[in-house]
């Protein structure tokens, strides 16, 4: 295994033996392999610099690289965006490790070198972000090359492998022609994305989001702190942000539009598709601290009449989250709220019972204009999971969940 | 929030989400939002004026009356420029100061600058605790038990207090520096004289009056403050459509800092220089020499302003320090190592306290000797930071549009220049002569 910090400085010689260069930089080039070092730099003082390709290069040991060929077959180097520079790109930068769900310092990158054919080939296996990698920068060029791998060993290793990592490119077209993906970051949770997302700096922030799908995007600017969400939505390109606001949950969208500037909002809302802007605008009447503030448009209603088996095969077909299943709410033929039948109680109980039934004893409700404080104090005394929220006629609105109530009373701290 | 039954394999990440907030950062955000109530600006400036800069204050109004008074003026530009480079890096590329040059100039220089660092506000620490002993033995308590009390104070107001109990706390202290007003007030000065020798520069050609001014200018700007004021923005996420309100805060930061400058010399110059006692060597003897011409309450307020400054820059100082070398170095190790990165920050933070502490309570341990060191350790460490801020904040690729502009710049180096040369004639004297440091 070799490491970036023993080839960067290394002297270059050519098939010949004759020195050519020095090396000052390492690329990858994403567009031919992800891993590979495609393209070496080799520095020659006042003349121009010349770039190695992966083919050309016969020997590579800390130090010192050979090539296969002579010097007049190498090219001059032309910069290249596309290409990603190990020193530059790499080193001393952060990235995020993937599998890890951090952001993280790079101190040096492990190759692989494997021959074939009489030449060989560098691959980018691993990223040091620990002490072993700091030794050898601090160390490079002062002790020689032997000495810093007899004590390395001594260090703990802390590395990651390059599939988890995921570079931080805060150049939307650079991140394009460095061909980095946001697919792996769909699998972290998105409150833990939210986190590194909220280290990162506003460019970097806005980059990552932008690559993302709507719906990851939409989790995860949910889970971020309000300020820093209206600054995202407020510099996204407005069909990205209406994409990604008619991803979250009508509450959350409602809550997010609140915080906007009102000529941002209007626009955003005449973005989106008109029954998700007509249930958020109505979302955006009540106080950020009433009943209705707090309360999703989105639920499960039944009428009370309905048969269990009937209810829960309907369920199945629905594309539903947990937390709108947490309870169930049954309607008479006046539509107005007959009752409530928590997600237990329905998978609970035996046989093809009526709703009705399965209802919780007593039927709890407030109206959208309830303070918050009295929301708490209903979910404290009834040990509720969802409370429904009605009109005057006691006709259903939406329906509070306990995280919901979580987040309010956090806020209130 | 994921469609679909919850499995096993998504009921984890609860657990990993409760061990996510690294408490170190957990830490560093409740200083942030501190700073949300008051600027990074001013709160920097406050810290500044800490027990170092307290007595070199002191000693310039008792030694030389009013004439250094208008120097602060050059300063308050100077302290304006550099900081203002800060707040415009951290503000505009939303990384801190440690992390730009870890960047920019690679892993090496940054340990090194780290671990200077670490050692100067070492120094600096030290410097606070013997502050706190030097203000407490006015009030007739003996360092054994003041000091003690003092770092455990800190301690576990920083470890252990709620964001509300902080912030309460300093924004007390943030007032208490009003007590130098009053006290500069009780002092009855003449405040026509006092404000015709801010504006009318003098310049007198002798060693101990020049030495005296690059002491004022050596202790005023600290190097770690830079570090402090940009990650400052950086935590409280200071937005670039919010860069003007970031300068006005530097603004009013260097102008207040450089305003209480202006009342301990005022105090000084009034009482104990008009009275001859030009020998004192120090802002607790300032305090002592004080009350028989100003009363006992404006010894006391003197000494008290000492003590809440030393207390105020001994919370923030060691805090600071520890997160910048956390950040610039990457012990953010993260989830699995959670409880180690933890245990780095923890480790410096502790270090720095007990070890400040401890040294001030060495019987016999010089107190002034340990002041000026750490004075010293600033000078050194203060041309690198100040070079490296400039280089940074000319850097077209890092700020864009605001980059330093060439008029900026050539008031950089030339306010950075006269600083570096100051502390360098500072440094110069306190190892060819230490005794000459009259202060």
């Amino acid at each position: 295994m070799l490491h970036a910090t023993e080839l960067l400085g290394a002297e270059a010689r050519d098939a010949q033996g004759n020195f050519v260069g020095r090396v000052r930089e390492l690329f990858v080039v994403p567009a031919d392999h992800p891993g590979r070092i495609s393209r070496i730099l080799l520095g020659r003082d006042r003349y121009q610099p010349l770039v190695a390709r992966h083919d050309q290069l016969a020997s590579a040991e800390p130090g010192k690289i050979t090539l296969s060929v002579g010097e007049q077959a190498l090219d001059p180097y032309q910069p290249n965006e596309a290409w990603l520079a190990v020193q530059k790109d790499l080193l001393d930068q952060q990235i995020i490790d993937v599998n890890g769900r951090k952001v993280v310092r790079v101190n040096d990158v492990n190759l692989e070198d494997r021959r074939l054919n009489g030449i060989v080939e560098l691959r980018v296996t691993q990223v040091d972000a620990g002490l072993q990698g700091a030794a050898r920068r601090l160390l490079q060029g002062v002790v020689p090359p032997a000495v810093i791998r007899r004590l390395q060993v001594r260090l703990p290793v802390s590395v990651l492998p390059w599939e988890f990592v995921n570079l931080i490119e805060s150049d939307r077209m650079r991140r394009v022609k460095l061909r980095i993906e946001s697919e792996k970051l769909a699998n972290i949770h998105p409150a833990e994305l939210a986190d590194i997302v909220e280290a990162l700096t506003p460019d970097e922030r806005q980059s990552i989001i932008e690559s993302l799908d709507d719906q990851t995007a939409a989790e995860t600017l949910a889970e971020m702190d309000d300020r820093l969400q209206t600054e995202v939505v407020e510099t996204l390109d407005k069909e990205k942000a209406a994409d990604i606001l008619e991803e979250m949950e009508p509450d959350e969208a409602a809550d997010l539009l609140a915080e906007l500037p009102p000529e941002t909002s209007k626009e955003l809302l005449e973005e989106m598709p008109r029954d998700d802007a007509q249930e958020v605008k109505r979302l955006l009447q009540y106080d950020h601290n009433s009943a209705g503030g707090m309360m999703t448009t989105e639920f499960v209603l039944v009428g009370e009449d309905a048969g269990r088996e009937e209810v829960l095969g309907w369920i199945r077909g629905l594309d539903l989250n947990s937390e709108q299943l947490d309870t169930v709410l049954l309607i008479n033929k006046q539509a107005v709220l007959a009752g409530t039948v928590s997600a237990g109680r329905l998978l609970m109980a035996a046989g093809d019972k009526n709703m009705a039934e399965l209802r919780s004893e007593p039927l709890v409700f407030v109206n959208p204009e309830a303070p918050d404080q009295e929301v708490f104090e209903m979910f404290d005394k009834y040990n509720l999971r969802t409370l429904a929220v009605v009109d005057a006629n006691q006709r259903p609105l939406g329906v509070i969940t306990v995280d919901d109530v979580i987040t309010h009373l956090r806020e209130k701290q | 929030m994921s469609n679909g039954p919850i499995t096993a394999e998504s009921a984890g990440w609860r657990e990993r989400l409760a061990g996510l907030r690294n408490r170190r950062r957990h830490l560093w955000r409740r200083f942030a939002l501190f700073l949300a109530v008051v600027g990074p600006g001013v709160i920097t400036s406050n810290v500044d004026n800490d027990a170092g800069g307290i007595s070199t204050y002191s000693v310039a109004g008792a030694h030389y009356g009013y004439a250094l008074l208008w120097s602060l003026i050059p300063m308050t530009i100077a302290l304006y420029v550099s900081e203002e480079m800060c707040a415009r890096m951290g503000v505009v590329t939303g990384k801190g100061l440690s992390d730009l040059i870890r960047e920019e100039f690679g892993f090496r220089m940054t340990f090194f600058l780290m671990v200077i660092g670490f050692v100067v506000d070492m120094g600096n620490v030290a410097a606070e605790f013997a502050g706190v002993a030097a203000s407490m033995q006015i009030f007739g308590v003996a360092k054994y038990i003041a000091v003690p009390i003092a770092a455990l104070a800190v301690w576990i107001l920083v470890l252990r207090g709620t964001y509300r109990q902080v912030e309460a706390i300093f924004l007390v202290a943030c007032t208490f520096y009003l007590a130098y007003l009053f006290s500069a007030v009780m002092a009855h000065p003449d405040w026509k004289a006092a404000a015709a020798a801010t504006v009318v520069p003098h310049i007198q050609f002798d060693g101990g009056y020049l030495l005296t001014l690059t002491a004022l200018v050596g202790t005023t700007i600290a190097p770690w403050q830079f570090f402090y004021l940009q990650a400052g923005f950086v935590e409280k996420k200071v937005g670039r459509k919010q860069y003007a309100q970031a300068r006005l805060d530097v603004l009013f930061g260097s102008v207040s800092c450089m305003a209480i400058v202006f009342f301990i010399i005022v105090c000084c110059g009034a009482t104990l220089f008009k009275s001859g006692h030009t020998g004192i060597a120090d802002a607790a003897e300032a305090a002592q020499a004080l009350e028989p011409l100003a009363g006992k309450w404006a010894k006391a307020l003197f000494a008290f302003g000492l003590l809440n400054a030393s207390l105020f820059a001994a919370s923030i100082l060691p805090l600071s320090t520890a997160h910048v070398i956390c950040e610039g170095l990457g012990f953010e190790a993260g989830l699995d190592h959670k409880f180690k990165s933890a245990k780095t920050f923890y480790s410096l933070y502790t270090i720095l306290v007990v070890l400040g502490a401890a040294v001030i309570l060495i019987p016999g341990a010089p107190l002034l000797k340990i002041l000026i060191l750490s004075q010293v350790a600033n000078g050194v460490w203060l041309p690198i930071v100040l070079i490296f801020m400039i280089l940074l904040a000319s850097r077209r690729d890092l700020l864009g549009d605001r980059v330093s502009s060439p008029l900026f710049n050539a008031v950089a180096w030339v306010s950075s220049g006269a600083m570096i040369l100051l502390t360098m004639v500072l440094l110069y004297q306190a190892i060819a002569h230490p005794g000459s440091m009259g202060f």
